[in-house]
């Protein structure tokens, strides 16, 4: 037998890893990202002739753990048609046995990196508010994200936001319309293996506890999510990941804190990022749709309901709403008492 | 051009293997020679080359503790002790080593044992000219954590060689021994310079036959490493884990 050098078995590794597509309609273009469970890549639907991501995981079986998630994964998204979820094409078998699935290829940037070019902060609260929008509508769906970051946010080329990986996603149980509906413990344990050397998924952890097991991310999992309390999650659980990117949008942080060169924000911004991240669920908003809802309110210089104004502040959101109006009447009164100094010199 | 440059795949290694761990507490002792038989194929280098190296045994004695570890595997049915669930069969194996080195040295009545493995050809003086040609320094692999990935990676050495072979049968099998040949120069052979263009060269193909061989080649020899892996492990959720191992899935 032949001595296989380590660069051998480099080579081996390499060439074993690129998915086997004979008899399905795409050709590989290239690798995109690995994740847990296993590689994206960019791929050709030749039929169709378009670019459409492939995930593939990375051992073939169609019955084992990580393969019933990635089906699980394909047909939450197929079952979530909106603008700001990434639309599912195709599921599957390849020929080397893995499951795969296709996707809509998106060209983007990953929201930490795109948020460094955007200065406006009523741009950046935009784009949460569009983030929010399609959490609300998988949450409408009964569909927890359970791991909302800014790595799983993309911004396309014409300012669309496309909330991405929905491997950890959780299918709560129907027929509860408030939003915050109990879990379905089956559908929760599974396990993200834990990633090293992604950049975007570096700090994703999965533990097993007592519980249930602990998937998500340090900064934007919500308390009860990193305890593993998998009976309690639901809609506010993801409601807090959202606190921690609102706070991270404004802030580039997604915890609070009064550190030394922390970015100051706004007293209302800031009560929103605080009732999301609240550490008892009760506390925190009941749905999406209602912190979304305040971030627009403060968008159109109105009192958040997430806080409670002084005269002084109440007087100074006034001003800073009716800004052209009042600077207006105080010319024209200006003008007035100019005019009337004159006539009595 | 012929016809083993472009087939997409229509000829597929037949897989059929099973778990070592359930053929060993099979009542069919051939089932269970078998199963020690394959084991062994596996383990054998990584055992030995772990003995010159974390025991600094001189090679007659690597050779006879190696063989007696695997004669004493079969004796005292550890492979039956062996909990999936607990541990990987790697790891397992490994401290069932170093226990059976430790007790030798007790016992200090250590016999040459040999023979014990069926079918399964010892080739120590190979194994010596490969620790040789890794180029590892024992005196940098002393923690237990540079350990455990001297024996891991000697393990997908060791689990690879296995593969490939079982490759260049399967293509001399189906009559694509070019496709190995080809196999060989590109992917175990080759370097930075190599390329297509230079192998179609080589050959007199297309640069597209070459492309095509190649995939062939790599998703068979995927395919049969995995189902050798699928051979040493005890559970599914071993043989995943132990996959992103071997093929370097958790490290990218």
């Amino acid at each position: 037998m032949k001595f296989l050098s380590n660069n051998a078995l480099e080579r081996l590794r390499e060439g074993a890893e690129a998915p086997d597509l004979a008899g399905t309609r795409y050709r590989l273009l290239e690798r995109i990202a690995r994740g847990g469970m296993g590689v994206v890549y960019a791929a050709e639907d030749e039929n169709l002739q378009r670019r459409v991501a492939l995930k593939v995981l990375d051992v073939p079986g169609t019955d084992g753990d990580l393969a019933n998630r990635l089906v699980r994964e394909a047909r939450v998204l197929a079952a979530l048609e909106h603008p700001g979820i990434v639309p599912v094409h195709d599921v599957g078998t390849l020929a080397d046995g893995r499951v795969f699935y296709t996707m809509k290829f998106v060209e983007g940037r990953r929201l930490d990196k795109y948020i460094e070019s955007v200065t406006s902060i009523p741009d950046r609260l935009r784009i949460f508010v569009r983030i929010c929008d399609a959490v609300a509508f998988a949450h409408a769906r009964g569909v927890l994200h359970r791991d909302l970051k800014p790595a799983n946010i993309m911004v396309g080329p014409f300012g669309e936001v496309l909330v991405m990986d929905w491997g950890l996603a959780k299918i709560l149980h129907s027929g509860d319309s408030n939003g915050a509906r109990a879990a379905d413990r089956d559908a929760t344990i599974f396990e993200k293996p834990k990633q090293r050397g992604i950049p975007s998924d570096s700090t994703e952890v999965s533990v097993v506890t007592g519980h249930g097991t602990i998937l998500g991310t340090p900064g934007y999992m919500s308390p009860e999510q990193a305890r593993g309390d998998v009976e309690l999650l639901d809609a506010r659980s993801d409601i807090f990941s959202l606190g921690a990117l609102l706070r991270f949008i404004l802030t580039g942080n997604p915890e609070s804190g009064s550190t030394p060169g922390a970015v100051r924000i706004d007293k209302s911004l800031s009560a929103i990022g605080a009732k999301a991240t609240a550490a008892s669920p009760p506390q925190r908003y009941p749905n999406v749709q209602e912190m979304a809802l305040d971030i627009s309110r403060y968008l159109d210089g109105l009192a958040v309901g997430a806080h409670q104004e002084t005269l002084l502040e109440k007087a100074g959101r006034f001003y800073r709403r009716y800004r052209f109006f009042i600077l207006l009447i105080a010319a024209y009164l200006a003008m007035r008492v100019l005019i009337l100094l004159f006539l009595h010199r | 051009m012929r016809q083993e440059d472009f087939q997409p795949g229509g000829d597929r290694f037949p897989l059929t293997r099973r778990s070592v761990i359930e053929a060993a507490r099979s009542i069919d002792a051939e089932e269970r020679e078998r199963a020690l038989e394959a084991l062994c194929a596996a383990y054998w280098k990584p055992v030995y080359k772990y003995v010159r190296w974390r025991w600094h045994r001189p090679p007659d004695v690597a050779q006879d503790l190696t063989q007696g570890f695997f004669a004493e595997l079969l004796e005292r049915e550890l492979l039956d002790k062996f909990d999936s669930n607990k541990s990987r069969l790697r790891t397992y194996l490994r401290v069932c080593v170093d226990s059976f080195i430790v007790n030798e040295d007790k016992a200090e009545g250590r016999q040459k044992r040999g023979g014990s493995i069926p079918h399964v050809a010892l080739d120590f003086a190979a194994a010596e000219e490969e620790l040789g040609a890794t180029g590892i320094d024992p005196a940098r692999i002393a923690s237990p954590e540079s350990l455990e990935e001297f024996f891991e990676k000697e393990w997908v050495r060791s689990l690879f060689t296995l593969a490939v072979e079982d490759l260049r049968e399967w293509c001399e099998q189906r009559e694509r021994s070019r496709t190995f040949r080809l196999f060989e120069a590109y992917d175990l052979e080759g370097n930075e310079k190599s390329s297509y263009e230079q192998l179609s060269k080589d050959y007199g193909i297309s640069v597209t036959d070459v492309t095509n061989a190649l995939s062939w080649a790599r998703r068979e020899f995927r395919k049969i490493a995995l189902d050798r892996l699928r051979e040493l492990c005890g559970s599914e959720e071993e043989f995943h884990r132990e996959a992103r191992a071997a093929f370097g899935w958790n490290a990218k």
